[in-house]
Order: C-alpha cells, then sequence, then structure tokens
C-alpha cells in the first residue's frame, strides 16, 4: 500500500491544500453571485435577461480551456479588467491563487445558479405572498420563508459547485498555470505527476478526491433524503 | 391600524384597544377594481360592511383576481381601494401601498401555512413576541381556535380541519379589519364542513370585522352569506341581500 501511494511530503499535501483554498473562497463568491442571479432571474424581468442568462451558463457547455483562454483575454496584463487594474492599483492576477479562484468561480457559477433557480422557481408564490399579508417586508419574507423553502435546491447547488471548483483544471491552467506550492491544485499536480512517471503521487491525489467526492455525495443524498422524510 | 371591537367580544383587547362602537350599517371596505385579464375584464364597484360578504361565481370568472387586487398581491389597472379612510389604492392618486401595509387578512385557499414552521411559529410570524399584549392576544386565539395541543407541530402533521383553523387564527394575528377568504372549505370533507361552518359563525360573532368570502357551494354561500354577489367574467350579475325582507 505505501508503495503505491508513497510517501506523504509537502508536494503532495500542498496542492491539496491550495485546492480546499481555492475551491472555498470559489465557492463563497458563486453562493452570492449564483442566489442573487438565481432569485433575480426568477423575479425579474429586465431587458437582456436571456442574453445575460446564455452568458452565465456558457461556462458549463465549453471547453474549460476556452472559458480559460476568454478570462485570459479579460484578466491578463492586456486585456480590459487586467490592464484596468495593472495601471490604476499596481495589481496583476494572472499566474496568482487568486486568478484560480477566478476561474474556478466562473466555472462552477452555472451549476450554483442553476440549482438556484430551480430552487426558487419550485416554491409556490403563496408563501411568500400570505407572509407580505402578516406584515412582512422583503427581507423578512426572503430570510424567513423563500431561503428556507429553498434551502435543499442551495445547498445541492454549493456542494455541486464546491466539488466543481475543487476538480477545476483547464480554466486554472490557462489563467493560474502550474506553480507548486502557489497555483498548483490536485488536477494539476496529478496531471504533470502522471507525466513524469510520479504514479505514487498521482494515485495519492486520485485517492483524496474519489474518498472525498464520494463522502460529499453520499452526505448530500443522505441530508436530502432525511428533509424529504421530515 | 386600531382593532374595533364590541361589547359581544369575548377576548380581552383592553390591555391595549379602546371599545368603540361603530355604526354596522357603515361601508368598512370601498373598492372600484378595473383590470385587464387575458379573456375578460375584471370591472366592478363592490362595498364592505362589517357582514359576511360571500362571492359566487365558477371557476376562472375572477374571484381570487378580486381578492388579491384587494389585498394588494394584483395592481389593478384603474380604480380606488379604501378601508375607512385609509386609502391603500387610488390610480388617480397614485396611491398603492404594498401588501405588508394594508392590514388586510387573507387565508390562502391552499391555507398557505409555512411548511418549514410550527404552528406556532406560523401564529407568531405577524406579531411582535416581546409583546405580552400580542402574546395574550395570540393565547387567545389558540384557545379560540381549539389549536392550542397542535402549536409543536408542523403543518404537514395536522389534519385538513386543522390546518383551517390554524390559518385562520394566523390570518386574524395581525388584528384586521377585513378578512379575505378563498373557498376556505372547499379542500373539506362533509362532516368537517358542518363543524367548520358552526365555528365560522361563532368567529364572525367574536371578531367583528368584514369578511368577502369566495365560494362555489350555493348551500355554503346562503348558510355563511350576509349578502351573496354572482359574478361572471368580472362582472357582477346579480347581488342577494339575506337581511332585507323584499
Amino acid at each position: 500500500m505505501t508503495n503505491f501511494f508513497g510517501s506523504i511530503d509537502s508536494s503532495v499535501i500542498s496542492p491539496i491544500i491550495i485546492s480546499i483554498k481555492i475551491a472555498l473562497v470559489a465557492t463563497v463568491i458563486t453562493v452570492i453571485f449564483g442566489t442573487a442571479l438565481g432569485l433575480l432571474f426568477v423575479r425579474k424581468n429586465f431587458p437582456g435577461k436571456d442574453i445575460l442568462e446564455v452568458i452565465i451558463t456558457l461556462p458549463m457547455i465549453m471547453p474549460p480551456s476556452i472559458t480559460g483562454y476568454i478570462l485570459l483575454l479579460i484578466i491578463g496584463r492586456k486585456g480590459i479588467i487586467g490592464k484596468f487594474l495593472q495601471d490604476f492599483f499596481g495589481i496583476n492576477l494572472i499566474f496568482t491563487w487568486q486568478a484560480a479562484c477566478i476561474a474556478a468561480a466562473v466555472v462552477s457559477l452555472p451549476l450554483m445558479y442553476q440549482s438556484c433557480k430551480s430552487a426558487f422557481m419550485g416554491i409556490d408564490k403563496t408563501f411568500e405572498d400570505a407572509a407580505r399579508t402578516l406584515g412582512a417586508d422583503e427581507w423578512k419574507v426572503f430570510r424567513k420563508v423563500t431561503l428556507p423553502l429553498a434551502w435543499p435546491g442551495l445547498v445541492s447547488g454549493l456542494v455541486l459547485s464546491f466539488a466543481r471548483a475543487l476538480g477545476e483544471f483547464g480554466a486554472t491552467l490557462m489563467v493560474a498555470g502550474n506553480i507548486p506550492g502557489k497555483t498548483e491544485n490536485i488536477p494539476i499536480a496529478t496531471y504533470f505527476a502522471v507525466e513524469s512517471n510520479n504514479l505514487q503521487k498521482a494515485n495519492f491525489l486520485m485517492g483524496v478526491v474519489v474518498l472525498f467526492s464520494f463522502i460529499t455525495i453520499f452526505s448530500l443524498n443522505r441530508w436530502l433524503r432525511s428533509r424529504r422524510i421530515n | 391600524m386600531e382593532y374595533v371591537c364590541t361589547k359581544r367580544n369575548r377576548i380581552d383587547m383592553s390591555c391595549e384597544k379602546e371599545e368603540i362602537d361603530i355604526n354596522t350599517s357603515s361601508n368598512l371596505l370601498e373598492a372600484r377594481i378595473y383590470k385587464k385579464l387575458r379573456f375578460f375584464d375584471l370591472d366592478m364597484d363592490l362595498n364592505l360592511k362589517k357582514e359576511v360578504l360571500v362571492i359566487q361565481g365558477h371557476s376562472g370568472s375572477g374571484k381570487t383576481t378580486l381578492l388579491n387586487c384587494i389585498s394588494g398581491i394584483a395592481q389593478p389597472d384603474k380604480g380606488f381601494v379604501n378601508i375607512e379612510s385609509d386609502i391603500l389604492y387610488s390610480d388617480e392618486k397614485k396611491i398603492n401601498k404594498p401588501i405588508r401595509d394594508r392590514n388586510i387578512g387573507y387565508m390562502f385557499q391552499n391555507y398557505a401555512l409555512f411548511p418549514n414552521m410550527t404552528v406556532e411559529k406560523n401564529l407568531i410570524f405577524g406579531i411582535n413576541k416581546k409583546n405580552l399584549g400580542h402574546m395574550k392576544y395570540l393565547n387567545d386565539l389558540m384557545e379560540i381556535f381549539k389549536i392550542s395541543h397542535l402549536k409543536n407541530r408542523y403543518p404537514g402533521d395536522i389534519s385538513g380541519g386543522e390546518k383551517q383553523r390554524v390559518a385562520l387564527a394566523r390570518s386574524l394575528t395581525t388584528r384586521p379589519k377585513v378578512m379575505l377568504m378563498d373557498e376556505p372549505f372547499s379542500a373539506l370533507d362533509t362532516e368537517t364542513k358542518d363543524i367548520l361552518y358552526r365555528e365560522f359563525l361563532e368567529f364572525k360573532k367574536e371578531f367583528d370585522i368584514g369578511v368577502m368570502l369566495i365560494t362555489h357551494n350555493d348551500e355554503e354561500a346562503r348558510y355563511l352569506g350576509d349578502r351573496i354577489i354572482k359574478i361572471d367574467n368580472g362582472k357582477i350579475i346579480s347581488i342577494e341581500d339575506k337581511n332585507i325582507d323584499w
């Protein structure tokens, strides 16, 4: 077994820590934007709504490397946002862990958005109207009625987004590269470990990801089932 | 909003409410509603005293839309909605009070009890739980509607009749002057209906408010209503007043 996985050193642990750090930050961004966008698109109509929805969803169907390349054009040194940040604040995003967070957030946002949209669409509007007739303002309606009723869908979206952010490879490699100890996450470390025939490292990382994904999906399904029974 | 109570009321609200005697012939609510709908125009004038005004009509005749326009859930294209001197909606005066500020009790057809809250939390939703007067009123409501024993249960765990009582009690927690009820008895079996009809008439005596009640059922309309308005394609086609001996 030790031969299969090899010894555990910093070159193996570091990608795990980086992956978790990137996935956590990306998930926070995704949850905030995904929930807000889900609610906005279900409740409001505005010009350009259909186009904006396609743009949000595109990273789900596009090859991640293409998404990464588009991000490179936007946040790269010559990109619209990248040049602005460089010229006015001296900030360079490319090849940083922050760029990896942006890439992970962009590719996982469609999952959160779709889950939130389905969850909000599934709520019977009379519950919210009933709350209003009882004197509740919109914030109270959202906090006490909409959010708790949409909660299972939001949690599913959160878990899927976190898992997607944890496994992000193509877009991350384009904007953050492969810098060990800085931007090298689990998928990138696994790819380069296999390429350099370091199979023990690859096996260990694969084991961590499979085990983590299994526990996550298993726990989510159990929780959702218990919610339905209750 | 001030709650109006009469000497018949057995709920003690003297802690914060003054007893007021009101001429029962005066209108509590006056409304003129015009709203363009998909297949017809909703166009009607009506008033409500401290009575049970039954709105009868077949499915899709505009009954629920009428209640929604009064409560603020839907917005009329033209008209006005007044409760006493309070203007809730007026297209001329460009007034459209939000639902939360209208203080109209609304009992929805499916009761709309929050499934994520216990019966007690459903009832507390509309009141200030730090206010002892409000909490006493809530306890009185639970006793009157015989739902005290259900307070820790969830809506999914109680019967249709119990849900109906909880929904009615909940819509009274904000002490509305006007109550809208959208087919409150339609989902119940005959035996439960008979019990709840009697309880409804008791409730009407206890709480001296105006009730607008939607029903399909002729018998129910005649038994519960003081006046019966029949509507079709958004227009009033007949008004029957039980208190006038023709």
